[in-house]
């Protein structure tokens, strides 16, 4: 029964869609002020949607195995939490996600930009609806969450168990909304081309926006690395696959253009470059999705992989670009010549190059992920393109980057110069000796590692004191540019620093070693809802005699049957001590994996940080106007 | 003088937390960089299929044997091809993969001095 | 001219990247791996099954007859699909049919052997999967043919029908 109403809401709402756009076109040169028609119905179109995502979220909640998408993805025992996150753990149940959002965020678009030319309005709202209708069709014809299944089966096949977790349960919406948010930048964006309406007005009204996918993004970027952390065992954080590199694409994106447009609101310059990066960071949301819903990659995430999907998403992705790229030309009027030149010392500058390092991280991780494509294409060779890669051409560039950071913000518009510049070289000298001091004992390469540490150093002490010291100058930005540096420097650290030993332990065996010594207790099973788990203790010494029982778990799922291995991690802020336990065919012991993993909560700690720039940011300009 | 207190503190913080880590482990780097052929994108450190645990033990032994990182590397790379190897190197196969993003920086970077000098010119 | 350049040179990239993407879906990302053909087999140092006696490649695979080296072991649900084919095989005068006891428990190998018949000619240890990677292996049960210590050809997942006849066909 939920199914049907969904099913039928989604057609009503296709169905909205042509009155808004027929409304619009309408209202477009009639009156003044745009109808208040026009956003009721943009309102019942997100009513449909929800209504229809509500369905799907009912027959989830009441295992109704007469709907396919249920069917394959859900179970009855599964815990009532994992069957609501199921609805959007799927191919289908997320497009309907994005729908939801899509519509959502063009209401709210719509609510909250009263002061906005009518006009430009309803150019975004009728861009909006070109993917917003994209996607209903896209959604009904090739992936429809309501499809009937006849006869009903009685069970469902199950959700993977390492999808049913916590973090991963939310990090779907909240990626969504940052990669749709991008939508209504691009809407905005050529809406603002076509009407000619890019002013510093403007400027500062889609700053909120990139903001807020930017937050979003961020978040929904870190929830992903949590889980990878948490869940896939192996005690990584990020892994240069392909769905990863996807997410990173936009968020440089993002990142670049929330930097150009603090300048576009300030002084007029940058246009173009402004609203090509705004069809950029959605463009490339879409060939995100396109990359990993066609199944044209080989990820670690595996998803649905259906190639009229990838066609329909390929065909679309490409029909907006192409619009995207006419309008600009026809419509688009570049600046005034005078003002695109600057001082060498100056905001303006340090902004460009904040772009310029920017865009290049954007092209290592975009041809890095594509490249293979290409040549498999071109010469059908496969090779893989992995960390040593990203690591060879991103680390090195880090440098001179977090330099500018560091020095960038401080400069002032139009003209200026370095202020202060005993503090400046002496916390460079400070960075550097206490970078030597780290890396002396190390058998890692000396001079790349400590000038990299050295920046990274150079940059939290800059921002420290700057926060200590300016009155407030701005703090959104200070915090931001600190905890970036906190990040770096805790993944360097965790990177340079982190031990581990793999070892085949029976039970009551000791593992011995100079440092560290390793008991295996016992084994318990556990019966669980809908998984058996069987849970090791082990009794872990270090060298000065710290304590600490581990308590790794492999989990037998009922359905699917699939064997999990849930790490035991014990973390305090200066480590992360990471236990899995992995069963071995045909042998009476377990693989253990014993890793001490330094500064890993500073990762997460540092990037929350960041997102909490953003909202300070973003509610400092509330209250300013 | 908080802020040198502080930096003190962190120094002495990290100084005491390096002396006692060990140096790396060749064979975990070595199959972090291999990718596991018959999983989903996963490399073979990470991974603990049948094949994956092979290929861990065969590292281990080739380690042993005295043969160093590249010499694994090929050898792997004769059985499997480049598919296997994480770092795709630099061959006729991926020239346009290392330039091309350093040539988009030199790009960047010519745009930006471009617009950046043109100003002191005139002055 | 300089302004209708670039989009001209941007529409042609885009079409270009539009095509490769294309092309690129029809592909299927499951990896299949190349079969290369004709390569030397590897050497290396064993234990043979029943008698543990240790026992060197070229011991094994000597002079210019057919030899099927089968990788199989107890717990592998589909070697046992396929073995009614091998038996098929070990009928077979001019084919000698070798076994590598993959990862496997001695005793659950035998008793294998036992219910189902033993169609190998000869059967060696490789208990860490080492001599696997040796061959190019991704797991069990693979198959090789060798003729003159060159593989000839080479089977990835169990043997079936078509591909028992194709390797009758071979070696006739």
């Amino acid at each position: 029964m939920s199914s049907l109403i969904g099913y039928y809401s989604l057609i009503f709402g296709v169905g909205v869609s042509i009155l808004v756009i027929f409304f619009s076109i309408k209202n477009f040169n009639d009156t003044q002020k745009l109808d208040t028609k026009v956003i009721s119905l943009v309102f019942l179109q997100l009513l449909f949607v929800i209504i229809s995502f509500s369905g799907l979220i009912l027959s989830f909640v009441n295992s109704d195995f007469s709907n396919e998408t249920v069917f394959n993805h859900s179970h009855t025992t599964k815990p009532l939490f994992y069957k609501i996150s199921g609805t959007w753990g799927n191919h289908e149940g997320s497009l309907l996600l994005w729908l939801l959002v899509l519509t959502l965020f063009i209401f709210v678009f719509l609510l909250r930009s009263k002061n906005q030319p009518k006009q430009y309005k309803i150019l975004t709202l009728l861009f909006q609806q070109i993917i917003i209708v994209g996607f209903f069709i896209f959604l009904i014809q090739t992936s429809n969450p309501f499809n009937h299944v006849f006869p009903v089966p009685k069970e469902g096949l199950g959700l993977n168990p390492i999808l049913q977790d916590p973090a991963l349960a939310i990090h779907p919406p909240i990626l969504y909304l940052g990669y749709v948010g991008t939508s209504i930048i691009f809407s905005s964006a050529l809406a603002a081309v076509c009407s000619n309406n890019i002013t510093k007005i403007w400027a500062s009204h889609i700053k909120k926006w990139v903001l807020v996918s930017w937050i979003f993004l961020t978040l929904g970027i870190l929830l992903g690395s949590i889980w990878a952390y948490y869940e896939l065992g192996w005690g990584g954080f990020w892994f240069w696959d392909p769905v990863e590199n996807v997410s990173l694409m936009p968020w440089f994106a993002l990142t670049t253009l929330l930097h150009c447009v603090l300048v576009l609101e300030k002084k007029l310059i940058l246009t173009s470059w402004v609203v090509v990066l705004s069809i950029a960071t959605f463009t490339l949301s879409m060939c995100g999705t396109f990359l990993v819903r066609s199944g044209i990659l080989n990820s670690v995430h595996t998803f649905a992989n259906d190639p009229e999907r990838g066609l329909y998403i390929l065909i679309f992705l490409f029909i907006l670009i192409f619009l995207s790229f006419f309008i600009f030309l026809i419509f688009h009027k570049s600046e005034n010549n005078n003002s695109k030149t600057f001082y060498l010392l100056s905001k303006e500058t340090s902004i460009l190059v904040n772009n310029w390092f920017m865009m290049y991280f954007l092209s290592v991780v975009l041809i890095g992920t594509i490249y293979p494509i290409f040549l498999e294409v071109i010469s059908s060779q496969k090779i893989s393109v992995g960390p040593p890669f990203f690591n060879k051409l991103i680390l090195p560039f880090l440098i001179p980057f977090m330099l500018a950071m560091a020095i960038g913000p401080k400069l002032k518009w139009i003209k200026s110069d370095i202020e202060d510049k005993i503090y400046l070289i002496s916390f460079f000298v400070i960075s550097l000796i206490l970078s030597v001091l780290i890396i002396r004992n190390l058998d890692i390469n000396f001079l790349y590692n400590t000038i990299l540490i050295t920046a990274a150093f150079y940059l939290f002490f800059i921002t420290l004191r700057d926060f200590f010291h300016k009155k407030y100058r701005n703090l959104s930005q200070i915090i931001a540019h600190f905890s970036f540096s906190i990040l770096i420097l805790s993944i360097l650290f965790n990177n340079i620093f982190s031990s581990e030993v793999i070892i085949n332990l029976k039970i009551n065996e000791t593992y011995q070693a100079q440092n560290l010594k390793i008991n295996f207790e016992n084994i318990e099973q556990e019966n669980k809802q809908n998984f058996k788990a069987i849970k090791g203790k082990f009794i872990v010494e270090d060298q000065s005699g710290l304590i600490e029982v581990m308590q790794p778990e492999l989990r037998i799922y009922n359905q699917p049957n699939i064997v999990t291995s849930e790490a035991d991690i014990k973390t305090n802020i200066f480590t992360d001590k990471f236990m899995t336990m992995n069963y071995v065919q045909n042998q009476d012991y377990f693989n253990i994996r014993y890793q001490v993993k330094p500064f890993m909560i500073w990762i997460w700690i540092s990037t929350i940080l960041l997102c909490f720039s953003g909202c300070l940011s973003l509610i400092r300009k509330k209250h300013e106007n | 003088m908080n802020i040198l207190k502080f930096l003190v503190s962190v120094t002495f913080l990290i100084y005491c937390f390096s002396s006692d880590l060990k140096a790396k482990n060749l064979e975990i780097e070595i199959t972090k960089n291999l990718r596991c052929l018959i999983c989903q994108g996963q490399s073979v450190y990470d991974s603990d299929s049948e094949f994956a645990n092979s290929v861990k033990f065969l590292v281990e032994k080739k380690l042993n044997e005295g043969l160093d990182e590249k010499q694994i590397y090929a050898y792997l790379k004769n059985k499997y091809g480049d598919w296997i190897l994480y770092d795709p190197g630099f061959s006729k196969n991926t020239y346009f993969l290392w330039l091309l993003p350093i040539l988009m920086f030199v790009f960047g970077g010519a745009i930006i001095l471009k617009k950046v000098i043109l100003k002191k010119k005139k002055l | 001219m300089k302004t209708k350049i670039f989009p001209i040179f941007l529409i042609f990239t885009f079409s270009i990247i539009f095509f490769v993407f294309y092309k690129g879906l029809q592909n299927t990302n499951v990896y299949t791996p190349e079969i290369k053909s004709e390569i030397k087999i590897p050497n290396f140092e064993t234990k043979e099954f029943f008698s543990k006696d240790k026992i060197n490649s070229d011991q094994i695979f000597i002079g210019s007859d057919y030899y099927l080296l089968n990788i199989w072991a107890s717990w592998c649900v589909p070697c046992k699909e396929e073995h009614k084919y091998l038996m098929d095989l070990s009928k077979k005068e001019n084919i000698k049919i070798i076994g590598q006891n993959y990862k496997d428990n001695f005793d659950n190998a035998k008793n294998f052997l036992i219910n189902l018949d033993n169609p190998y000619d000869l059967i060696f240890f490789d208990n860490d999967g080492t001599i696997a990677i040796e061959w190019g292996a991704y797991g069990v049960p693979e198959t090789f043919l060798i003729k003159n210590n060159l593989i000839i050809k080479k089977i990835i997942g169990p043997l079936n029908e078509k591909l028992l006849s194709e390797i009758k066909e071979l070696t006739q």
